[in-house]
């Protein structure tokens, strides 16, 4: 819908629901008498002010095109073009505005106005449809009367197995209010069916999953961490391996956002670890085309593929972020995503000394996907507060804790090799006389998380690694 | 109005319709014809492609042998080019 022409001279709106614009009324009667043409728009009741003649902006259009945010508001328009502007009452500014030298004798100094019918919230989702519905691309989908609505997202395919919010253009929207970003910028080449992506329907999917507008960023910054051939998304989908995304973010917007890094860091609760982390995998299925029985073959798969995303503690951390150790500043936002299985829980309730809880870590981490298994995988510690500060007292840093867990997971191919400890799986036979690290280097990515009580800390086990399969991807989260 | 407005939703999907192509007639014989087999790269997928081309070269056909960089990911689009100019039978092996 257009922006309607404002008249020349001084444009007034009001609603009879705010004290303040009945208290003015005398004023803008003043005001008829003087120089300048008077315009009044009334929100609300069509007939007030009785004594004036008025225009009813019964859509709201002039409310929502220019801006009001409070009423009474007073605005010059010169030449069709707004000039100048005051809110609420104070005098000074009223006079200012129409250049009279007295004005409302009788009224107070100042009065704050009331808010505007058109940012009250039971309202602002509808206008922002009504106005700007132009900018979404997106087919509509009616929902018949007699249909559920939740129901229907299941029937068209659309969900994960779980309900979905129904994404209507009301809510659509207002999470497109949460990035500085144009519905129609493209965000990344979604797998498998190699799709562009655009803003408005990564909001889409994310209204679906359940996400706030603040979520958005996030959202779109962990896509586009995903879809490209470094994290390669297509075959972390189409893996017989039980892995998906996992999203670890960083940054003080963590907080802000109000996700966990605490008690129950990967389990269930926060709204912001869940649904950003549903998101992503919505927009796979849905956009990407990437569904379980298809191009998914997961054998097991694991629950993390509904959502798998979580902070670290940045505040409790003795080392530096994961996000600084791959190049990222502190005071950034960023997620860094890892092709992963279920975490796992790494227990030692006795370890007071960094050698003793070292030897634990090692011996933990030699099962991942097999004991005889090395270099294929990388893997996430998550270490928990009571047993980073083990490391803390002792004043390891991060490279020292993960160079100390590499040097305990140097093994003789002898171990290793195929047939060995009468398992058929291991190395070729001619690597025998070799050691072979568990992981490459760089392998291993350390993060910080977990609630304050409890001597754990946690595995995620990976995907197969490198160019041949998936590396970690850090990308910093604009708005 | 509100109610009305809820009834439609925002199509989540990529809205693209699936394109369909028409398959190559089978053959009667593979006698004479070039038939490529590609490896996708998984372990021990050389094995099976190995004796599938034994096979295949005492059925008459002329066996062009073509290989994935790794089986993560989907076949370059110029290996997928070369094998259609080239041949007209392709298998694509999976192993595990």
């Amino acid at each position: 819908m257009n922006r309607p022409t404002l008249p020349d001279g001084l444009v007034i709106v009001v609603k009879r629901e705010c004290a303040t614009c009945v208290m003015v009324v005398p004023v803008i009667e003043e005001l008829i008498n003087g120089p300048l043409p008077i315009t009044v728009y009334v929100q609300d009741d069509p007939t007030f002010p009785e004594s004036l003649a008025r225009s009813h902006d019964a859509d709201l259009s002039v409310s929502w095109h220019y801006d009001i945010e409070t009423v009474p508001t007073v605005i010059r328009v010169k030449d069709g073009v707004e000039v100048d502007r005051t809110v609420g009452w104070v005098r000074d500014e009223w006079l200012k505005i129409t250049g009279l030298s007295s004005l409302g004798v009788e009224l107070p100094d100042f009065r704050p106005g009331c808010g505007s019918l058109s940012v009250d919230p039971d309202l602002v989702d509808e206008l922002r449809v009504r106005f700007g519905v132009s900018a979404l691309a997106a087919r509509r989908v009616e929902v018949a009367d007699a249909e559920d609505e939740f129901e229907a997202m299941f029937d068209r395919g659309w969900t994960d197995g779980l309900p979905v919010v129904p994404p209507t253009e009301q809510r659509v929207m207002r999470m497109l209010t949460g990035t500085t970003r144009q519905p129609t910028d493209v965000v990344a080449i979604v797998p498998p069916d190699l799709v562009e992506i655009t803003v408005e329907k990564v909001a889409i999917n994310a209204v679906m999953a359940g996400c706030k507008p603040e979520y958005l960023p996030w959202v779109i910054a962990a896509l586009e961490a995903v879809c490209n051939d470094t994290f390669n998304i297509h075959g972390v989908l189409a893996t017989t391996m039980p892995v998906g995304p996992v999203i670890v973010c960083n940054g003080p917007g963590t907080r802000a956002i109000g996700m966990n890094s605490g008690m129950n860091v990967f389990g269930q609760g926060n709204r912001a670890n869940l649904t950003i982390g549903r998101a992503v995998q919505l927009i796979i299925r849905n956009v990407g085309g990437g569904r379980p029985g298809e191009v998914d073959r997961a054998t097991h798969g694991n629950p993390g593929k509904l959502s798998f995303c979580f902070a670290e503690d940045e505040l409790g951390t003795p080392w530096t972020t994961l996000s600084e150790s791959r190049g990222i500043s502190r005071t950034a936002d960023a997620v860094t995503v890892f092709p992963g299985e279920g975490p796992r829980c790494v227990v030692d309730q006795l370890a007071r000394d960094p050698e003793s809880l070292t030897n634990t870590f090692a011996a933990c981490l030699r099962t991942l996907h097999n004991p005889k298994s090395v270099l294929a995988f990388d893997a996430i510690v998550v270490m928990g507060p009571e047993h980073a500060r083990v490391y803390a007292d002792a004043g390891w840093d991060r490279d020292r804790v993960l160079s100390e867990i590499h040097a305990r997971l140097q093994i003789p191919g002898s171990e290793l090799i195929r047939g060995a400890n009468g398992i058929a799986e291991g190395v070729p036979t001619h690597l025998s006389g070799m050691t072979l690290p568990k992981f490459r280097p760089g392998g291993l990515l350390l993060v910080h998380a977990g609630g304050g009580a409890g001597l754990f800390s946690a595995i995620i086990g990976g995907w197969a690694n490198g160019d041949i399969g998936s590396q970690p991807v850090t990308r910093e989260v604009r708005a | 109005m509100t109610t009305s407005v809820n009834r439609f939703v925002l199509d989540p999907t990529n809205e693209r319709r699936a394109s369909t192509m028409e398959r190559v007639g089978r053959p009667t014989s593979l006698k004479g014809l070039t038939v490529g087999l590609l490896d996708i790269s998984k372990a021990r997928g050389d094995v099976f492609i190995d004796r599938l081309e034994e096979r295949l070269s005492e059925m008459g056909a002329d066996v062009k042998r073509y290989k994935k960089p790794t089986f993560t990911k989907p076949a370059p689009v110029d290996l997928r080019h070369e094998i259609s100019v080239n041949c007209q039978v392709v298998i694509e092996a999976l192993a595990d």
